[in-house]
C-alpha cells in the first residue's frame, strides 16, 4: 500500500546506495472513551486517495461501536458540561495549539485524500485551525449573546439561559475531510455537549489523526468519539439511538435524509439540517458561510427561570 | 381603700395565668413538646459557596516547622484508631490495640493514640488488650452504621457495650427521621441514649454525607448538642462523602455558637477519608482558627482514622531525619 | 503626626516575627490565648523569580526608550520603603511621540489586521501571562504592598482571563451588536490607578486591542513595574510595534495624554476628583470617555443572613487589598436585630487577620500603597474618633518601616459622619444599623457614589427587590468582591460611567455603523 514518502532520487549510481528505510505505518483505529479500540466487528475497508491509490485499511465500524460510543459520550457529558465556560474554551484552544504543531501531517493527509495541491492543502489546514480557535473563543460568550433577561409584565425576575443538550451525533461532511469536520464538530463541543462522530466514508484518515490530537490534548475521554466505516451501516443506528439528544445531519447523503429524520423523531432528537442544496455545497473556506454562532445554538436548550421580586 | 397585698396577689395570679396561657399557645404553635420547632427555627443557615471558599482559604495556611512537629504529635494523640468490619476478630483487635499503644515500635517518643474504635462485640477484647494503658475503648452502637433498627435494641446495645468496658460510645442519629422532618424523634433518641450512657462519654454521628446540605449539618449539630452530646462526629466512614473540611468548618462554627449561647463546650470528630498528614494539619488549622487553643486537645477533638497514623509517623520521621520514607518502615496491623 | 497606634486597645509586646497578629478572638476564651506551640511560619515567596532592572525606560514603538524629558523617578516597595527601580518620568514630548507612534500603528498595521489575526496575538499574550504568572505576582506584590496570596490567586489569574476573554471577541465583532458593524475608534489614552496595576491594565488594553484600537497607557506613578514587565510580554508575543505603548510619569502626564488632540478615546480609573478634572480637560473635544471612579459601598446584612459566611463577605469586602478598592464594602449596614452578635463575631474575626510582610503567604493584610494614602487614612481615622464613633482595632504589631494600618472597625457610626460619607480607601469599616429594607436602601443610596453594594439574606425575592432598588452598578448578593472578565463592572452617579468586562465592555472601544 503506497504511503506518502519522500521522492527517492533515482539519478545516483546504484552501487554504493543504502537501502531505503522501511517506514512504520500507522494503523487507523476508531476513537472511543479516550482510547483507540479496534472495532468489535473486526472488519476493515480500504481507503483510497483521490487518485485511487490505496492509502490504508480503515476500521469498518459497526452498530455496536456506535452503541459503545454513545455510552462513552453519555458518561463524559456531566463533567464536560459542568466545567466553567472559560475552562472549556481553554481546553478547546489547546486543541488548536496541537493542531498547529501537527500541521504537516494534516496537510499531507488532506492533500492526498482530496487531491489538493500543497498550497490548497495548506489553506484548508490553516482555516481548520483558525476555525477551531474561532469556536473556542465562543465558549464564554455564547450565553451573553443568546441569553436574555425578559421584562415580564409582573413583579418577577425572569431570565433565559442556554444549556447543553447532551450527546450529539455528528455525521461528518463526506468531501471536506478536515475543514468540514472541524466546522461541524467544534460548535457542538463549545456549548458543553459531547459528540459521537461518523467520519467521512471515503476520506476518514484526517479525522482519525484529529482524534489522536484530541486524545493528547486536555479534552477528557468520551467527550469526542469518532467511528470510521460505511455510512449505510453507521448512520441509521446513530439516528435511531434513544440516548442521543441531537443529530448534526449536514453530512447525511440526500437519499438517507428522510429515513434519518424519521428515526430521529422517535425520541424527539433535535436535527440540524444541511442548508438547501446539501451540506456538500458549502464553501468551507468562506468564514461568513461556514462559521456561525447559530450552529452553537442549534445544540443548546433554552431554560427560562422566574423568581418573585419583593421583600 | 383596699388592701394592697391582696391586690398584689391578685395581680400576680393574673399575670401567672396569662403567662401560662401564652406558653400553651406557643407550644401548640410549635406543634410538639420541648418546643423543638421554634428551637430549630433560630438556627440559621449556611451558604455553601461561602463556606467552601472559607475552608479552601484556611487550607492555604502554612505553619512553622516546630509547630508542625507538635501538630503531628497532637494528631496522633487525637486519633481514634478504627476497625469496623464484619471480619474483625479477636486477633485483629489485639494487633490494632498494640499499634494503638505503641504506634512505632522503634521510637518510644511517639505517643499512644486517644482511643480504639470497634464494634460492640469486640469491646471486651479491646479492653483486655489495652489494659494498663491510657488508650480508651470507644464502641459504636445504636445499630451502627445505618441506625435502622428499634429503639429498645439501640439502648440495649449501648448498655451492653458499656458493661463490656467501653469508655466512649459513638452513636448514629436516625437520618430517616431527620430527613422526613421528625426532629423531635431524633432529639428524643439522643437524649435516651445519653441517659443510657450515664457518665460514659457520648459521640453523636450525624452522617453528614446523607444529610445533603450544610444547612442540615448545622441543624443536626445544634440538635445533637442540645440533646446532650459530648462530641459531634461527621460520619460512620461507610458512606461517601465522609469528613470534608467545609463540613467540619460548619460543625465547628455550630459548636462555637452553641458554647457562646449555652456555656457548654462540645467536642468534634471528623471521621473517614482523612489519610494524609497534610489533610490532618489542614483540619487542625480549621480547628484553631475557629475555636482557638482550648480545642487543640484530644478531649475536644479526635480524628476517626486508620491509615492516617502511618502517614503521620512517616512525616515525623521525615521532619526529624530529613529523608522521605517508605511504607516498609511502618507496621501494618 | 499622631498615628492610629495611639488608639489601639492594648499595646502588645514586640514579637520576633514582624507584623504577626498576636491578639486572639474573645470567643477563644482567653485574652492572650493559651500557650500552645502553634505558630504560622513566615512562608515567604521568593523574590528570585523577578529580575528587576535598575532602570526602566518608556515602552514606545515596541522598544524601551529613554525619555526625551531626561528625567527619572524612583518606585518604592511600600512594605519596606526600599527603592525597587528607577523609572522614566515622561514629559510632554514623550507623550506626543507615543501618540504619534500609536497612530501610525493603527493606520498601518493593527487597524488593517483582520480580527482573526488580532485574536491570535491576544491569545498569545494570555498564554504568556499564564506561563509567567508567578513572576508577575511577586512583582505586583513588591510594587503595591498587596499580599502575595491575593496577587497570586486573584489579580494575575484575572489578568490572563481578561486577555483570554477579549481575544475571543476580536474575530466576532459582527456578532456582538445585532445588525451593526463595530469599527475601532483609533488611539486610546488610558490612565490607570495603583491599587490593581496589572489588572487595571488588562481591563483597559484587552478590549481596546480586541476592537482594533492601539493604546497609550500611563500606569500610576507609585506602581509602574508590572506594566513595564507587560511590555516584555508584548515583545515575546511579537505584537506589532506601537500597538501598545507604556508611558510612565506623574499625574500631569496623564492629563497631557488625555488632552492630546490625536487621541480618539479616553479611559480613566481613579479618584472621582481626578476623573472630574479629566472630564473638564476634554470637554467639547468629541473624544469618547469612560470613567471608573470612587465608591462608598454599603454591605447590607439582614437578620436571616448566613452569619459566618456574611462575616467572611464583610471581611473580604473591606480588608481585601487593604480596603484600597473602589468597590470596597466600606459601610456595613446591619439589621439592628442582629447587630450585636454580628459585630461580636466581626471583632473576633478581625483578631485572626495577619498583617505583615506582603511576600509571606500567610499574610492577609499587606502594606498601604504609598505615604500619601497612609496619611489620608490616618486623618480619616482620627476624624472618626473625633466624630464620636467607637473605634476597634485588634492588637497586632506593625513593622517599623513601611506604610501600615491595622484593620479598623468603627461602630455607632451615623450617616452624617465623615467616615460614612468620604471614601477612605483603606482597611477601615464603618458600621451603621437599619430596621427595615426601605431604610437600608435609603441609607445605601444616600451618597453621591454608586459603584457597588452587597446584600446578605436567605430570601431570594428580597435579594431581587434590593437589587432593583439599589443605585449601584454592581450588586453582590451573598458574596462580595467577585470579578470575572465576562461580567460588566462600573458605576452609577459619581462612581463613573461606562462598563468594563463582558459584552458591554466592548462598547467603549467601538463605533457602531450600519451593515
Amino acid at each position: 500500500m503506497a504511503r506518502p514518502t519522500r521522492a527517492v532520487a533515482k539519478s545516483a549510481p546504484q552501487a554504493a546506495e543504502a537501502p531505503e528505510r522501511v517506514a512504520v505505518r500507522k494503523t487507523y483505529k476508531i476513537y472511543i472513551g479516550g482510547g483507540f479500540p479496534r472495532s468489535e466487528s473486526g472488519r476493515s475497508y480500504v481507503v483510497r486517495a483521490a487518485d485511487g491509490t490505496p492509502l490504508a485499511n480503515a476500521v469498518r465500524g459497526s452498530r455496536k461501536d456506535v452503541r459503545d460510543a454513545v455510552r462513552a459520550a453519555r458518561a463524559a457529558f456531566p463533567s464536560w458540561d459542568a466545567r466553567t465556560a472559560m475552562n472549556r474554551g481553554q481546553v478547546l484552544y489547546r486543541v488548536a495549539e496541537l493542531l498547529e504543531g501537527r500541521r504537516d501531517q494534516f496537510e499531507a493527509e488532506v492533500g492526498q485524500a482530496e487531491g489538493l495541491s500543497a498550497g490548497e492543502a495548506r489553506a484548508q489546514v490553516d482555516r481548520a485551525i483558525d476555525r477551531w480557535v474561532w469556536y473556542a473563543g465562543w465558549a464564554d460568550k455564547i450565553s451573553q449573546v443568546l441569553g436574555t433577561v425578559n421584562p415580564v409584565a409582573a413583579s418577577y425576575f425572569d431570565f433565559t439561559i442556554p444549556e447543553a443538550t447532551g450527546v450529539v451525533g455528528v455525521v461528518a461532511p463526506e468531501g471536506s475531510s478536515l475543514l468540514g469536520l472541524v466546522s461541524r464538530l467544534a460548535p457542538v463541543l463549545v456549548g458543553g455537549n459531547t459528540a459521537v462522530v461518523v467520519a467521512s466514508e471515503s476520506r476518514p484518515l484526517p479525522a482519525v489523526t484529529l482524534s489522536e490530537v484530541l486524545a493528547t490534548s486536555d479534552v477528557p475521554g468520551g467527550v469526542v468519539n469518532l467511528i470510521t466505516g460505511l455510512r449505510k451501516e453507521l448512520v441509521p443506528p446513530l439516528a435511531a439511538h434513544m440516548d442521543v439528544n441531537a443529530i448534526d445531519a449536514w453530512g447525511v447523503p440526500a437519499e438517507m435524509v428522510a429515513a434519518v429524520e424519521e428515526a430521529a423523531i422517535e425520541n424527539v432528537k433535535r436535527v440540524a439540517r444541511a442548508p438547501r442544496g446539501g451540506g456538500e455545497r458549502i464553501d468551507w473556506l468562506d468564514d461568513r458561510a461556514a462559521q456561525r454562532p447559530e450552529w452553537i445554538a442549534a445544540f443548546l436548550e433554552m431554560k427560562t427561570v422566574w423568581h418573585p421580586i419583593g421583600v | 381603700m383596699y388592701d394592697r397585698s391582696v391586690s398584689t396577689t391578685v395581680d400576680r395570679i393574673a399575670r401567672e395565668l396569662a403567662e401560662s396561657e401564652a406558653h400553651e399557645l406557643v407550644r401548640a404553635w410549635d406543634g410538639r413538646a420541648a418546643g423543638l420547632g421554634g428551637f430549630l427555627g433560630r438556627i440559621g443557615n449556611v451558604d455553601q459557596v461561602g463556606v467552601e471558599e472559607r475552608a479552601a482559604g484556611l487550607a492555604k495556611r502554612s505553619i512553622k516547622r516546630e509547630s508542625k512537629l507538635w501538630a503531628l504529635d497532637l494528631a496522633i494523640r487525637m486519633i481514634d484508631l478504627t476497625t469496623l468490619e464484619g471480619k474483625d476478630t479477636r486477633g485483629k483487635i489485639h494487633a490494632l490495640c498494640q499499634k494503638a499503644k505503641r504506634p512505632d515500635p522503634g521510637d518510644p517518643t511517639i505517643p499512644s493514640v486517644a482511643a480504639v474504635c470497634v464494634y460492640p462485640a469486640l469491646v471486651a477484647d479491646a479492653k483486655a488488650a489495652l489494659a494498663g494503658s491510657g488508650v480508651k475503648v470507644a464502641s459504636v452502637a445504636t445499630g451502627f452504621p445505618s441506625g435502622q433498627t428499634f429503639l429498645e435494641i439501640k439502648l440495649a446495645e449501648t448498655s451492653r457495650a458499656i458493661e463490656a468496658g467501653a469508655d466512649e460510645v459513638d452513636m448514629v442519629i436516625d437520618r430517616g427521621a431527620f430527613l422526613s422532618g421528625d426532629y423531635a424523634a431524633v432529639f428524643d433518641e439522643i437524649v435516651a441514649v445519653k441517659a443510657s450512657c450515664g457518665q460514659t462519654h457520648l459521640k453523636v454521628i450525624l452522617e453528614t454525607g446523607e444529610l445533603g446540605t450544610y444547612d442540615n449539618v448545622r441543624r443536626a449539630s445544634i440538635l445533637a448538642m442540645a440533646a446532650g452530646a459530648d462530641f459531634i462526629k461527621t460520619s460512620t466512614g461507610k458512606v461517601t462523602p465522609a469528613a470534608t473540611l467545609p463540613v467540619t468548618l460548619v460543625m465547628l462554627e455550630a459548636i462555637r455558637d452553641f458554647e457562646r449561647r449555652t456555656g457548654r463546650a462540645v467536642g468534634m470528630k471528623p471521621a473517614g477519608g482523612i489519610r494524609t498528614s497534610k489533610e490532618a494539619i489542614a483540619y487542625l488549622v480549621v480547628l484553631y482558627e475557629t475555636l482557638g487553643p482550648r480545642w487543640m486537645t484530644p478531649d475536644r477533638f479526635r480524628f476517626g482514622a486508620s491509615s492516617l497514623l502511618n502517614d503521620v509517623l512517616m512525616q515525623i520521621r521525615k521532619e526529624r531525619d530529613g529523608r522521605y520514607s517508605g511504607v516498609d518502615y511502618f507496621t501494618l496491623d | 503626626m499622631t498615628t492610629s497606634r495611639d488608639h489601639t486597645v492594648t499595646k502588645r509586646p514586640a514579637s520576633d516575627a514582624v507584623g504577626r497578629g498576636t491578639a486572639s478572638p474573645s470567643s477563644w476564651g482567653f485574652g492572650d490565648g493559651q500557650a500552645i506551640p502553634w505558630e504560622y511560619a513566615p512562608a515567604p515567596e521568593s523574590r528570585e523569580i523577578v529580575k528587576l532592572q535598575s532602570r526602566y525606560g518608556l515602552f514606545v514603538g515596541g522598544k524601551e526608550i529613554a525619555p526625551r524629558s531626561g528625567q527619572w523617578f524612583t518606585t518604592l516597595d511600600p512594605a519596606t520603603e526600599e527603592p525597587l527601580a528607577e523609572v522614566a518620568r515622561a514629559g510632554v514630548e514623550d507623550v506626543e511621540n507615543a501618540v504619534a507612534v500609536a497612530r501610525r500603528a493603527f493606520r498601518r498595521s493593527w487597524g488593517e489586521l483582520p480580527g482573526r489575526e488580532r485574536a491570535k496575538y491576544l491569545f498569545r499574550i494570555a498564554r504568556i501571562l499564564q506561563e509567567r504568572s508567578r513572576e508577575f505576582a511577586v512583582l505586583e506584590t513588591l510594587d503595591t504592598g498587596k499580599p502575595i496570596k491575593e496577587s497570586r490567586d486573584v489579580d494575575i489569574p484575572l489578568v490572563a482571563a481578561h486577555f483570554w476573554y477579549y481575544a475571543g471577541w476580536a474575530d466576532k465583532l459582527d456578532y456582538a451588536f445585532p445588525g451593526r458593524t463595530a469599527q475601532p475608534l483609533g488611539v486610546a489614552a488610558q490612565v490607570i490607578p495603583w491599587n490593581f496595576p496589572l489588572l487595571m491594565l488588562a481591563w483597559k488594553i484587552a478590549p481596546a486591542l480586541a476592537a482594533g484600537n492601539t493604546v497609550v497607557l500611563k500606569p500610576a506613578s507609585s506602581t509602574p513595574l508590572s506594566a513595564l514587565l507587560f511590555a516584555d510580554v508584548c515583545r515575546q508575543a511579537d505584537l506589532p510595534p506601537g500597538v501598545v505603548n507604556i508611558v510612565t510619569g506623574p499625574g500631569e502626564i496623564g492629563l497631557a495624554l488625555v488632552k492630546h488632540p490625536d487621541v480618539d478615546k479616553v479611559a480613566f480609573t481613579g479618584s472621582t476628583a481626578v476623573g472630574k478634572q479629566i472630564g473638564r480637560a476634554i470637554a467639547g473635544s468629541g473624544k469618547a470617555l469612560t470613567l471608573e471612579l470612587g465608591g462608598k459601598a454599603a454591605n447590607i446584612v439582614f437578620d436571616d443572613a448566613p452569619l459566618d459566611q456574611a462575616i467572611e463577605g464583610i471581611v473580604n469586602g473591606i480588608f481585601f487589598n487593604q480596603g484600597e478598592v473602589c468597590c470596597a464594602g466600606s459601610r456595613l449596614l446591619v439589621q439592628e436585630s442582629i447587630a450585636e452578635p454580628l459585630v461580636e463575631k466581626l471583632k473576633d474575626r478581625l483578631a485572626t487577620l495577619r498583617v505583615g510582610d506582603p511576600l509571606d503567604k500567610n499574610t492577609d493584610v499587606g502594606a498601604i500603597n504609598n505615604a500619601a494614602q497612609l496619611a489620608k487614612i490616618e486623618e480619616l481615622i482620627e476624624a472618626g474618633v473625633a466624630e464620636g464613633a467607637e473605634l476597634y482595632q485588634p492588637a497586632c504589631d506593625l513593622p517599623e518601616r513601611g506604610y501600615w494600618v491595622r484593620p479598623t472597625l468603627f461602630t455607632n457610626v451615623a450617616q452624617s459622619h465623615r467616615i460614612a460619607q468620604e471614601e477612605i480607601f483603606g482597611p477601615v469599616l464603618s458600621v451603621l444599623t437599619f430596621r427595615t429594607p426601605d431604610e437600608a436602601v435609603e441609607k445605601a443610596n444616600n451618597t453621591p457614589y454608586g459603584l457597588s453594594a452587597g446584600v446578605w439574606t436567605e430570601k431570594g425575592s428580597r435579594i431581587l427587590k434590593m437589587v432593583k432598588e439599589l443605585r449601584a452598578g454592581v450588586v453582590w448578593a451573598n458574596t462580595f468582591n467577585r470579578f470575572d472578565p465576562t461580567s460588566p463592572f462600573g458605576g452609577y452617579k459619581e462612581s463613573g460611567f461606562g462598563r468594563e468586562g463582558g459584552l458591554h465592555g466592548l462598547l467603549a472601544y467601538v463605533r457602531l455603523e450600519d451593515r
